[in-house]
């Protein structure tokens, strides 16, 4: 050992930059001593690098210190130990070769391409995890019961907790979404809710997706991309399972079905092979095992929907629809749409088809309507919100307008109704010209933009070419309403910003990724719920291929 | 199942047979255009583009390069080989959650690779490029029937595969009928459709140009002969759609289909050489028709209706 170590001092010495020297690396004493042996080169290129730049204030996923893995992080930085950086990089073109070979890809700026996967796999403890699971399943459940009090009674109004007026001026406010009444009350089938690690360590709430949220396909690929390339680094991990996915969806979206239909027939109605996420489209439905259909092959008569097969025509009841509302029904949206099929409105009025996730559901996440999601939590559920959101301000109120465009410079500023990162200007990096122009933006329509402040991201070591540097990431999460429950995809999609001290992460910006573990710690209890799920579900499970959903373990 | 899927994999079933066999007659052709010294290059082009039904420009002389870019590389050609197989993997795409994943992996593979098999066949020639299309068409097709449930969608596929087949071979056959003298001979069509030992085994006479039109026209058991195909594409359309009629036949294709076998089954096969371009021409015209029956009956779809707002709203 003793010449061994001696050796590595040196090499941590030329890496390492003088200033690192206060804590050394290669000793150790700071270790704790399980893993002191595997430091090699590769960990402490990894530590070296992750912390030389990391001055931004951040919280870093792996280390609580240079050289100092965060606890569940210990044994993946052991493992990562044994790896040169030659070894790695081949590893991570490996990865993109497998994606490359699959089709795993997504649109940017119209050319299909790979959607870069990271090495290293994001870890969530499962005591966190319980916590963030139960907050996002609280979240949802208040979103759901705002949207059905707007486009019903409208109790909240009534009681003066929040002007009429900010629902009807949302963008995806829908007004032909009144009486279209989900059977299960079920509006959010899938929601992603997007969240954030602060300074702190705290996760925070940046968005909610309740929408046609994306990106869980390429959870699936990435777990089985990483198992496949990185075996070793599940060896020594109990990782949840995500392939279960599809069932929980699929059993989700019988259970939405009109309640007379026995037998229902779910689809996925996708807007064609030249979406962005089209890969996803086929990847659910085959994984459903059912249609994937687009809007030419569907057709409505009599407020009954049916698809035109070689047999003729056979009936539709659940649509799991990933078409935006605008396009889904020229006779009641755009007119002009090719995507969608005339009628389909009133057929989910009559009750023969339920549309999901529901129509009009973009105004629950309209960034204003955002800031009133602890309200909803405290006023529909009566219940104090386990996730907080990211400090927002309202624009429509002249003094926190005021007191905003004073210092723009210093906060982050956003269209309410933008998603993939599109418009977001951040104000310590934009430039006078960008702030003037958004000035200008926000005071001649304050209901369009919210002002928030700016969240350091957590960063988390990330190849980049043959080093590891620190990127910012953000996770999505998905949740499953079945009208009995909200379970959560354990795990979700990380996403990484790619460039360096990029804060806007998102997959039309051309960012990465990472396979997100959420570990089975044995010493907490899993919880009730989930075993409920595995057993309600395992009936379910038999019909799909793979076979993998259903396990005990879940 | 799904029309437009129907339709989809349809096509990737003629679309990857017309890659292959495309292969096949390039590669029949290649010796005569790249290394032959006495052949005419102009005509042996000319004679290539019409049996395959590309258009060419009449009045210039052609080029053996030309010809390969066109009928080989060039992917907006929906006939040339690199076009067939970006036709096949367009239409995959489209069916994607049909299709078995391996299929899926295998096409996308193929359409990866197929830029720097170009490269590669610019410099050294175009065989090692013809071999690699028609490996990757027999891991596609052993793939189809290996991985896909033989359904409604596997019968689509196959039906789409052996009426390219019936259309392809019988194009095969029409570079002898058009100008003998600057196609490759009899034998070397055999070897083009990988039956040269096929038909030696099959026959004990003489091997003349007479016998090898009816072995690749009439063999019941060379699977890419004509009436072997007509009998899989008349099996696969009676799957599609069982019918217990019992007089005359309601389904169009299988008309049309039962005609064109019942003129080959009749043919005094000592005579076939006289007869040959009528038949050709007639098996052509059967493709054209079942293909057309096939789309009306099965693949109905409505055109985009566009909605627009009244006056007055």
């Amino acid at each position: 050992m003793g010449t061994a170590n001696s050796l590595e001092h040196r090499v941590a010495r030329k890496i390492l930059k003088p200033r690192n020297f206060g804590v050394d690396v290669a000793t150790p004493s700071i270790h704790p001593p399980a893993i002191s042996v595997a430091v090699s080169m590769a960990s402490v290129t990894l530590v070296g690098m992750v912390f030389d730049d990391d001055s931004s204030g951040a919280w870093n996923e792996m280390f609580s210190a240079p050289g100092k893995p965060r606890p569940i992080y210990e044994r993946l930085f052991a493992e990562l130990g044994r790896y040169q950086p030659a070894e790695l990089r081949q590893r991570s073109e490996q990865l993109s070769h497998t994606f490359s070979e699959r089709g795993v890809t997504f649109a940017h700026s119209g050319e299909e391409r790979p959607f870069p996967l990271d090495v290293l796999p994001r870890l969530i403890g499962a005591l966190e995890w319980d916590g963030l699971s139960r907050g996002i399943a609280q979240r949802v459940h208040a979103l759901e019961a705002f949207l059905a009090d707007i486009y019903g009674e409208g109790r909240i109004f009534a009681e003066g907790l929040m002007a009429r007026s900010v629902v009807t001026s949302s963008p995806h406010f829908c007004r032909a979404a009144f009486a279209v009444d989900p059977p299960n009350g079920v509006r959010i089938c899938v929601a992603g809710i997007d969240l954030v690690r602060d300074e702190v360590g705290n996760f925070r709430v940046l968005e909610d997706n309740v929408r046609i949220p994306s990106g869980v396909s390429y959870v699936i690929e990435n777990r089985r991309a990483m198992t496949q390339t990185f075996a070793s680094f599940f060896a020594d991990h109990r990782v949840h399972p995500v392939d279960s996915y599809p069932a929980h969806l699929y059993a989700a979206l019988r259970a939405a079905a009109p309640p007379s239909v026995l037998d229902p027939v779910v689809v996925v109605l996708s807007p064609g092979v030249h979406n962005a996420a089209y890969f996803e489209h086929v990847l659910l439905a085959r994984m459903m095992g059912i249609e994937l259909v687009e809007g030419r092959d569907l057709l409505c008569r009599s407020n009954h929907v049916y698809m035109r097969t070689t047999n003729g025509e056979r009936s539709v009841h659940v649509i799991y629809r990933r078409v935006d509302d605008e396009y889904l029904d020229p006779l009641q949206f755009l007119p002009d749409s090719i995507i969608g099929v005339a009628g389909l409105v009133n057929c989910a009025r009559a009750g023969n088809v339920v549309i999901s996730n529901g129509i009009g559901n973009g105004v629950a996440d309209d960034k204003l309507v955002y800031t009133y999601v602890p309200l909803f939590i405290r006023f529909y559920l009566g219940e104090e919100p386990l996730l907080d959101n990211v400090e927002t301000f309202r624009l429509e109120d002249p003094d926190v307008r005021e007191e905003v465009l004073r210092s723009i410079g210093s906060y982050v500023v956003k269209p309410v109704d933008g998603s993939g990162g599109k418009g977001i200007v951040i104000g310590p990096r934009a430039d006078e010209a960008t702030l003037n122009k958004t000035r200008d933006a926000v005071i001649a329509s304050p209901r369009n933009w919210i002002a928030q402040r700016p969240v350091a991201l957590s960063t988390h070591p990330t190849l980049v070419e043959d080093q590891m540097r620190p990127r910012h990431i953000d996770l999505r999460p998905f949740a499953i309403n079945d009208g009995h429950e909200v379970w959560v995809l354990p795990g979700g999609l990380t996403r990484v910003a790619l460039g360096e001290g990029e804060l806007v992460v998102n997959s039309s910006k051309g960012g990465g990724s990472k396979d997100t573990w959420v570990l089975n710690d044995e010493s907490v209890p899993i919880r009730e719920s989930r075993v409920v799920a595995a057993q309600r579900y395992r009936s379910v499970a038999v019909r799909q291929s793979d076979g993998n959903v259903g396990r005990g373990d879940q | 199942m799904l029309s437009r899927l129907a339709e989809s994999l349809y096509w990737i079933g003629r679309y990857i047979e017309r890659a292959d066999d495309t292969a096949r007659i390039v590669d029949s052709y290649v010796h005569r255009m790249v290394e032959d010294p006495f052949n005419d290059e102009d005509a042996t082009c000319r004679s290539l583009y019409s049996i395959l039904g590309i258009e060419f420009e009449e009045e210039e002389t052609l080029t053996t390069s030309d010809t390969l870019q066109q009928i080989v590389y060039d992917a907006e050609n929906p006939n040339s080989i690199a076009g067939s197989l970006s036709g096949a993997f367009e239409n995959a795409r489209r069916s994607r959650d049909f299709i078995s994943s391996e299929m899926w992996v295998a096409l996308n593979s193929t359409r990866n690779r197929l830029p720097q098999m170009e490269n590669t066949a610019r410099r050294l020639g175009p065989s090692q490029y013809l071999l690699y299309v028609r490996e990757r068409a027999a891991l596609l097709a052993g793939l189809t029937d290996a991985t896909l449930s033989h359904d409604d969608g596997w019968h689509f596929l196959v039906l789409g595969r052996s009426i390219e087949r019936i259309d392809m071979t019988a194009r095969l056959l029409r570079g002898r009928v058009l100008s003998e003298d600057n196609a490759p001979d009899w034998l070397a069509f055999l070897r083009a459709c990988g039956a040269m030992e096929a038909f030696m085994r099959s026959t004990s006479e003489i091997h003349d140009a007479n016998g090898v039109a009816a072995f690749l026209l009439l063999d019941r058991l060379f699977p890419r002969s004509v009436l072997f195909s007509l009998n899989l594409a008349d099996r696969c359309l009676y799957e599609i759609q069982p019918s217990s009629q019992r007089i005359a036949m309601a389904d169009v294709a299988r008309q049309s289909l039962a005609g064109a076998r019942g003129r080959l089954e009749f043919i005094d096969s000592t005579e076939l050489l006289v007869h040959l371009p009528e038949l050709l021409e007639m098996l052509e015209e059967t493709c054209v028709s079942i293909n057309n029956a096939v789309t009306d009956r099965f693949f109905r779809h409505e055109d985009f209706v566009q909605w627009s707002r009244e006056g007055g709203l």
